[in-house]
């Protein structure tokens, strides 16, 4: 089997909160591979630490109030980039990992030119001149789709539209041809008809380019279409992972089925939604036992107490921290 | 068949500049009493100016509009507040649109108050009653919104709406800033209230979704006008405009092994201060029966070959795709 390349073990981010009211586990304890090639997608909802996971693998945590803690390894290329020095860690940020984020109003520059933004990488990174690295900037537009590319590399943020300024992040995103890239919700501000548009950019460039890509998502619909593999997270924690298919298929664990029920579907008459009941938890005081018992329709006493490990089923791709793999018994019919 | 209750009839809203934004550009619309009317579109479609213009939040360009056969846009101050009673709105940020400075309950309290709904006796019984219709605990009177969840806010925001009873609540993208979860519990909410008072709804979102799931009507907007209107089963199962058919196809839908061929339109949505000559939507049109006449003629928003009820504003409405 091929090795990965990104390796997350035990990731570990926590926050001190204002007013020293106790400790925020956003992350507590996460664990995956990213593969050559493949694009992973962690789904879950606010407040999971889907984000937080993302932008602790290239230490974008502002510290304080945030902290990894020792013992959280993200190994790439065979090298734990949380033990690495600042100057080691920038020649692989913006370079071999790169990341798209949510909102492209705030992630680019406005006084700066879109080509100027797009080149800095470069130049940075793989020492162009700034001839070259400006070539380079027009290379890419036209790569990422952007009519005109030789008269847009002048171009403002402010003159372009919400698609365009992401497709402007993806420029800059690539320019280095980064091994894994991450996008951080990519199409979440965007309109239907655009988000269509970015996310066949991105299937596009992934088969170009054969990045693996991190795909940080809260829509189920975008990670059906998109991943290989499928990371549920909740409460800070994976809760399952598996091959999408299998994952649609059959999740295990109550808090997917339960999103999986809650989605609005085109192709369903109208009709009421399944809700889960209840809210998330808050980060400075997670439940005991399985984080998602006080919401679950089939916890019983063991949940309350003891939090379960991730466990698997068949050959081990598909693995749910829930109780209910080992005592399926257990599980209410639907009513 | 029943007198509708809003009767919205050619409404124009330009706001002004050089060119003007056509923002909304003669849009007819009706819904009947207990009906929820989806109304759909994308950024700068001009939806939500619909919503804010029919009740008065920004005055029209021109146009009608009839609640109940009282003619809204000729009302004076006096009449127009006893009207707002009748008329109510959700917006979609429950963030921005409580005041932080209030609680719950003072919030609530208010329009009882300006309304004159209830003597001060009656007063805290009436706020416990509103936050258990919407699902919250009577403690909750006591608190800020910033004490509460983005879910409990929209539900504040919803007891709001409801406490002067109204008959008609404008949904201005109710669940867009909530979590699925979340979303959907607020949903069925709506729903549930909808039954219980007899409520009319314009629902307005970008998510098609979403709509499937509330609307039993629903018209599709683009830049500022109405492209396609039918029944909720009919648009989804048979959508007759281009632009429908393409957004209907870009919702990523939570199947990997969906087979739907995904239509993938180019460019951008155009400004609504520069439309389009002809057909608004010609430039992004993959219509494969596109042509001149779609580059110089506005389609007439009309019946198609469905049926009667199934509008919908193209040349060539009836071709396949």
């Amino acid at each position: 089997m091929t090795e990965p390349l990104l390796r997350v073990r035990d990731l570990k981010t926590y926050f001190v909160t204002e007013q020293g009211r106790g400790t925020a586990r956003a992350v507590d304890g996460v664990s995956f591979e990213l593969y050559p090639g493949e694009t992973l997608g962690i789904v879950g909802e606010s407040g999971c630490g889907k984000t937080v996971t993302s932008l602790s693998i290239l230490r974008l945590i502002p510290e304080p109030p945030g902290h990894i803690r020792p013992g959280s390894v993200i190994e790439f290329a065979g090298r734990n980039l949380l033990t690495l020095a600042p100057s080691e860690l920038r020649a692989i940020r913006g370079n071999q990992i790169a990341m798209v984020f949510q909102e492209p109003m705030t992630s680019l520059n406005p006084v700066f030119t879109v080509g100027d933004q797009i080149a800095e990488a470069a130049i940075i990174h793989q020492r162009l001149s700034r001839k070259a690295a400006r070539a380079r900037a027009i290379e890419m537009l036209t790569l990422v789709g952007i009519p005109d590319p030789a008269e847009r590399v002048d171009h403002y943020p402010h003159q372009l539209s919400g698609g365009m300024r992401q497709r402007v992040m993806i420029a800059m995103a690539l320019v280095c041809h980064p091994k894994v890239l991450i996008a951080d919700e990519p199409t979440t501000a965007l309109d239907v008809t655009i988000q269509a548009q970015i996310l066949e950019l991105l299937d596009r460039l992934q088969s170009e380019l054969g990045m693996a890509v991190l795909l940080i998502t809260h829509d189920l619909g975008v990670v059906a279409g998109q991943a290989d593999r499928v990371v549920v997270m909740y409460a800070g924690q994976v809760v399952e992972t598996a091959r999408t298919t299998d994952l649609f298929d059959g999740p295990l664990h109550p808090y997917t089925e339960g999103l999986m029920a809650a989605v609005p579907r085109i192709d369903a008459p109208k009709s009421r939604l399944q809700a889960i009941p209840g809210q998330v938890p808050a980060a400075t005081a997670w439940p005991s036992g399985c984080r998602f018992h006080p919401r679950c329709p089939h916890a019983w006493t063991k949940c309350t107490i003891e939090e379960p490990p991730l466990l698997g089923l068949g050959d081990g791709d598909h693995t749910a921290r829930c109780w209910l793999v080992q005592e399926p018994g257990r599980r209410k019919p639907k009513t | 068949m029943t007198a509708p209750l809003l009767d919205i009839q050619n409404l124009v809203k330009h706001y002004p500049g050089r060119p003007p934004v056509r923002a909304v550009d003669g849009v007819s619309l009706t819904i009947a009493p207990g009906q929820t009317l989806g109304l759909v579109g994308e950024s700068g479609s001009g939806k939500s100016t619909v919503g804010r213009t029919i009740l008065r939040l920004q005055e029209p360009t021109a146009g009608r509009v009839l609640f109940e056969g009282e003619d809204v846009f000729a009302l004076g101050t006096a009449p127009l507040r006893a009207l707002r009673r009748r008329m109510q709105i959700v917006f979609q940020d429950p963030y921005s649109s409580l005041n932080p400075r209030m609680t719950v309950g003072r919030t609530l309290r208010e329009p009882l108050e300006i309304h004159g709904l209830a003597p001060p006796a009656q007063m805290e019984a009436r706020v416990t009653a509103l936050l258990d219709e919407v699902g919250l605990d009577p403690a909750f009177a006591g608190r800020y919104p910033h004490e509460l969840s983005g879910g409990q806010r929209q539900r504040v925001g919803i007891a709001r709406a409801l406490s002067v009873e109204p008959r008609f609540i404008v949904c201005d993208e109710p669940v867009s800033a909530l979590d699925v979860s979340v979303q959907a519990q607020v949903l069925n909410l709506l729903a549930d209230l909808q039954q219980k008072r007899s409520l009319t709804y314009l629902f307005i979102a970008h998510d098609l979704a979403v709509v499937r799931h509330i609307a039993d009507q629903v018209a599709v907007m683009y830049l500022g006008r109405i492209v396609e209107r039918a029944p909720a089963s009919a648009i989804y199962a048979g959508p007759r405009h281009p632009y429908t058919r393409a957004l209907l196809s870009a919702v990523p839908e939570p199947n990997p092994r969906a087979t739907r061929a995904r239509i993938v339109l180019s460019g951008d949505i155009p400004s609504p201060a520069h439309p389009p000559a002809g057909c608004p939507f010609h430039p992004r049109c993959p219509h494969p029966k596109k042509n001149d006449r779609c580059r110089t003629e506005t389609p007439a928003l009309r019946t198609t070959s469905d049926s009667p009820a199934h509008l919908a504003a193209c040349h060539f409405a009836e071709e396949p795709m």
